[in-house]
C-alpha cells in the first residue's frame, strides 16, 4: 500500500472524505440518522473550498435524488447518501436515473425498518437494493462494505463503475458501519472531471448535435430496445463485476454466507467453531448485485461442503439468492436478528451448531 | 407614396385549424380553407391577400408556428 | 403586386425560430403552450445562448419539449423540475437553465421543490404555464382550477369546501427573498405575446446577471380540457382566469410590486 494518509474515522466521515478525494463534483442530500455525518462532514471540511465540489442540503430526499439526476445528466460525478426511509423516497428518482442511463453514486446507511423503525443497523433493505426499489426492470450495482476502510475504498470504485456502465451504483452499508470508528488509509486526492461524456447535457458546443436526456419512450418498440440495452448492461455486470471474499473455505464443511457488518462478526464465529474442531468457512459477497452466483454454486457442488447458513440482519432475504445459487444441492439454513438487534459471535456459533446439530 | 404590402405562407400540413390567426388578423386577410390537410384539419389561408400589411400578428399568435410573414414596400 | 412577388426570402419578416425542430407539437389545436414554447426559443435565439442553455421538461403537456427544441433538454420526473434544474445549475453556474412547468407540476406535486428552489434564490428561470387543469392526462382538477370550474375530477364544479381553493402560488413565491423577478403574463393576443417575450428576456437577463430566481407565469387556455374552441377559451380565460390570476409584475428587481399581487376585488 503506497504511503497513504492513515486516520481514525467514523464510517460516515470516511465516506465523505473519500467522496472529496474521489473528485466528486457534487453531493445533494438530506439529514437522516444514522448517516447525517456525511453531509455534516462535507460542510465542516468545506469541500467547496477544497475542490470546488458543490454540496447542498435539499428540502427532501425526493428533491435530493432529482438534484442528483439533474447533475448526473451533465456528466459530472455526483452522489447522495441516505438511510432506509430516505432511500424509499428516492426510489422513483433512482428508477429515472437508471432509465435515463445516468451515472451516480447512492449510499444507503441502512437502519431498522419497516416504517420509521429504528436507527440501529439493519440489512433489511437487501431486496429493495438488489431487486430494484423503483418501478421497472433495472438493477443497482451494489457494493457492500464491511469495514470503514471499505466504506472509503468503495466510493471511487462506485463512481468509476457508475460511469463505466452509465448506471446508478449503490453502496449498501448500515448504521453500525456508519457510526463505528476504525483506522482507514485514505485514497490520494484525484482531480475532478474536466472533460464530460458526449451524451452529457451541459450546453451543446456550436456545430455539434444537441443532446437530451430522457427515460420516456412512448413507442413500445423503442422502449423495448431501451430495456434490452439495459439488460445487456446487467448481463455484462454479472460477468465482469462480481466481487467476494472467502475465509477458510478451502477445507470447510459448513459455509456461513454473510455480508457487511455481519461478515465481521461471523469471522469470530468461524474461529469459535474451528476451536471446537468444526470446519466452518465464511463466504462474503462484496457485490450484492451482481450476486456471486457461480462461486456459491461451485461451493455447493463440492462434496466436502455439507451445508450453508445465511446470516443476516433481517428476516431472510439474501438466503433466497443463496438458494438460487445452491439449487437444492445442499441445505441452506438461516439465522437473523431483527429490529436493529445485532447478534454476538456466539449466537451465530450456536445457530450453526443447532442447524447441523453438531 | 410607398405602400406597405404583405403576405403569409402557411405550412398547410402542420396547421391544426385552430383559427386563432383568423380572429387575430384585424384586416380579415385569413380564412379557413374548405379543403383539409392530411390530418383532416381545415388549414388557414389568405382569403383577402390584398389586405395584408405584413404586421406578423398571425405569425406570432400561431401556436404551431406554421405561418411565415413577408413584407415589402411598393410604389403606388 | 402579386403575392408571389411578396413572398421572397428578402421580404421575410417573421417565421418560426430556427431553434425549433421540425417535429409537430403534441399540443392541442390553439393551445397556449405552443406559443409559449416558441417564444422561449425566440428569446434564446435572440440572446445567442443556444449552446449554453439547458431546458427542463417535466411531466405534463410539456413532456415532449426535448422533441421540439434544438438545444439541450433534460426530462424531469413530475414535480421535480426545479430540483433537476438545481442539480445542473450547482455544477454549471454559467450555463442558462430554465424549467417549463404546468400548474400540476409546479403547484401540486412539485410545490416543495418549487418553494425551496425559490427560497434558495436558485439562479434559474421558471416558466409556469397556468391553465387551471391537468391537460396531458385528460382534464383533471389542478391546484389552480377555479371555484366552480368543471373538470373530470370535479365534474359538478370545484367545491372549495372539500377540494381546496384555487392556489395563486406566484404571489407566495414573490414574497420569498430568493426570488428576484416574478410576473404573470399571457399569450392569447399578439400584444400579450410581445409582453411575455419581454418578460422572458428579462428573466434570462436576470439569470445572466446572477440575480436569483425569475418566474414568468403564463396564464393560458386548455381547449380540450375546458371543452371550448381556442378563441372561446381565450375569451373565457380573460373573463374568469384573469380575475383570479391578474396579469402584471409582482416582483421587479427584487422588490415586491404590491398593487396587483393579490386578486382584484
Amino acid at each position: 500500500m503506497e504511503k497513504r494518509e492513515l486516520r481514525l474515522m467514523k464510517g460516515n466521515e470516511a465516506l465523505a472524505e473519500a467522496a472529496i478525494r474521489a473528485g466528486a463534483d457534487a453531493y445533494f442530500g438530506y439529514p437522516i440518522t444514522p448517516q447525517t455525518e456525511v453531509i455534516e462532514y462535507l460542510f465542516e471540511t468545506d469541500c467547496t473550498a477544497r475542490t470546488g465540489m458543490a454540496v447542498l442540503q435539499a428540502e427532501s430526499e425526493v428533491s435530493a435524488i432529482n438534484m442528483v439526476y439533474g447533475c448526473a445528466a451533465t456528466g459530472h460525478r455526483v452522489l447522495t447518501s441516505t438511510s432506509s426511509p430516505g432511500f424509499s423516497l428516492m426510489a422513483e428518482g433512482i428508477s429515472y436515473i437508471a432509465g435515463a442511463e445516468l451515472p451516480c453514486l447512492l449510499i444507503n446507511v441502512s437502519r431498522g425498518g419497516p416504517g420509521l423503525g429504528t436507527i440501529q443497523p439493519s440489512q433489511a433493505d437487501y431486496f429493495q437494493t438488489v431487486k430494484g426499489c423503483g418501478h421497472g426492470d433495472y438493477k443497482l450495482l451494489t457494493l457492500a462494505p464491511s469495514s470503514v476502510q471499505e466504506m472509503a475504498d468503495f466510493v471511487a470504485l462506485g463512481f468509476d463503475l457508475a460511469f463505466k456502465y452509465r448506471n446508478p451504483v449503490c453502496i449498501l452499508s448500515d448504521g453500525s458501519l456508519g457510526q463505528m470508528m476504525e483506522k482507514v488509509y485514505l485514497p490520494e486526492q484525484r482531480p475532478r472531471l474536466t472533460e464530460y461524456p458526449d451524451w452529457a447535457t451541459n450546453g451543446t458546443p456550436k456545430g455539434k448535435e444537441r443532446r437530451f436526456i430522457t427515460s420516456l419512450n412512448l413507442l413500445p418498440q423503442q422502449h423495448e430496445l431501451v430495456n434490452i440495452r439495459l439488460q445487456e448492461k446487467y448481463r455484462r455486470m454479472e460477468q465482469e463485476e462480481v466481487r467476494y471474499e472467502t475465509i477458510m473455505c478451502d477445507d470447510a464443511e459448513y459455509v456461513i454466507v454473510a455480508f457487511g457488518i455481519i461478515a465481521r462478526i461471523a469471522q469470530k464465529s468461524v474461529e469459535l467453531l474451528r476451536a471446537k474442531g468444526i470446519k466452518v468457512g465464511l463466504f462474503r459477497p462484496i457485490t450484492l448485485y451482481p450476486f456471486p452466483m457461480n462461486q456459491i454454486t461451485e461451493l455447493a457442488e463440492n462434496p466436502r461442503i455439507k451445508g450453508f447458513t445465511s446470516v443476516e440482519l433481517n428476516a431472510g432475504q439474501m438466503i433466497e439468492d443463496i438458494r438460487l445459487a445452491v439449487e437444492g444441492r445442499k441445505p441452506v439454513g438461516f439465522f437473523g436478528r431483527l429490529g436493529g438487534m445485532v447478534p454476538t459471535p456466539e449466537e451465530i456459533e450456536n445457530a450453526i451448531i443447532k442447524q447441523f446439530d453438531l | 407614396m410607398a405602400k406597405v404590402v404583405g403576405a403569409i405562407s402557411v405550412d398547410i400540413e402542420r396547421c391544426k385549424g385552430c383559427e386563432l390567426c383568423v380572429n387575430t388578423c384585424n384586416q380579415g386577410v385569413i380564412g379557413m380553407s374548405s379543403k383539409v390537410n392530411s390530418k383532416g384539419y381545415h388549414y388557414a389561408m389568405m382569403v383577402k391577400p390584398e389586405a395584408c400589411v405584413g404586421c406578423t400578428n398571425c405569425g406570432i399568435i400561431c401556436p404551431d408556428g406554421v405561418i411565415s410573414v413577408y413584407r415589402t414596400k411598393v410604389e403606388e | 403586386m402579386d403575392v408571389k412577388d411578396i413572398i421572397k426570402p428578402e421580404n421575410l419578416v417573421y417565421k418560426k425560430s430556427r431553434l425549433m425542430s421540425d417535429n409537430v407539437f403534441n399540443f392541442c389545436p390553439g393551445c397556449g403552450h405552443g406559443v409559449a414554447v416558441r417564444t422561449i426559443a425566440e428569446v434564446i435565439e435572440e440572446m445567442g445562448i443556444e449552446n449554453d442553455v439547458i431546458g427542463i421538461s417535466p411531466v405534463g403537456c410539456s413532456v415532449f419539449l426535448y422533441d421540439f427544441y434544438k438545444f439541450d433538454v433534460v426530462e424531469a420526473a413530475h414535480g421535480r423540475a426545479c430540483a433537476v434544474a438545481t442539480g445542473i445549475k450547482r455544477v454549471q453556474p454559467d450555463k442558462f437553465v430554465f424549467t417549463y412547468q404546468g400548474d400540476g407540476d409546479l403547484a401540486a406535486i412539485g410545490t416543495g421543490e418549487t418553494m425551496h428552489a425559490c427560497n434558495r434564490g436558485e439562479n434559474i428561470v421558471i416558466v409556469f404555464i397556468n391553465n387551471g387543469i391537468y391537460g396531458m392526462t385528460g382534464g383533471q382538477m389542478a391546484p389552480t382550477t377555479l371555484e366552480g370550474m368543471k373538470t373530470t375530477t370535479c365534474p359538478r364544479g370545484r367545491d372549495v369546501k372539500t377540494m381546496g381553493y384555487p392556489l395563486a402560488i406566484t404571489p407566495l413565491l414573490a414574497q420569498l427573498p430568493g426570488t428576484y423577478y416574478v410576473t404573470r403574463q399571457s399569450v392569447q393576443t399578439p400584444a400579450a405575446v410581445r409582453k411575455t417575450k419581454k418578460a422572458l428576456r428579462q428573466a434570462f437577463e436576470n439569470q445572466k446577471n446572477k440575480k436569483g430566481t425569475s418566474i414568468v407565469e403564463i396564464v393560458s387556455n386548455c381547449n380540450s380540457g375546458w371543452g371550448m374552441s381556442p378563441t372561446a377559451a381565450n375569451k373565457w380565460m380573460e373573463e374568469n382566469m384573469f380575475a383570479k390570476y391578474p396579469l402584471g409584475d409582482m416582483k421587479v428587481d427584487g422588490q415586491l410590486v404590491i398593487n396587483n399581487v393579490y386578486e382584484k376585488k
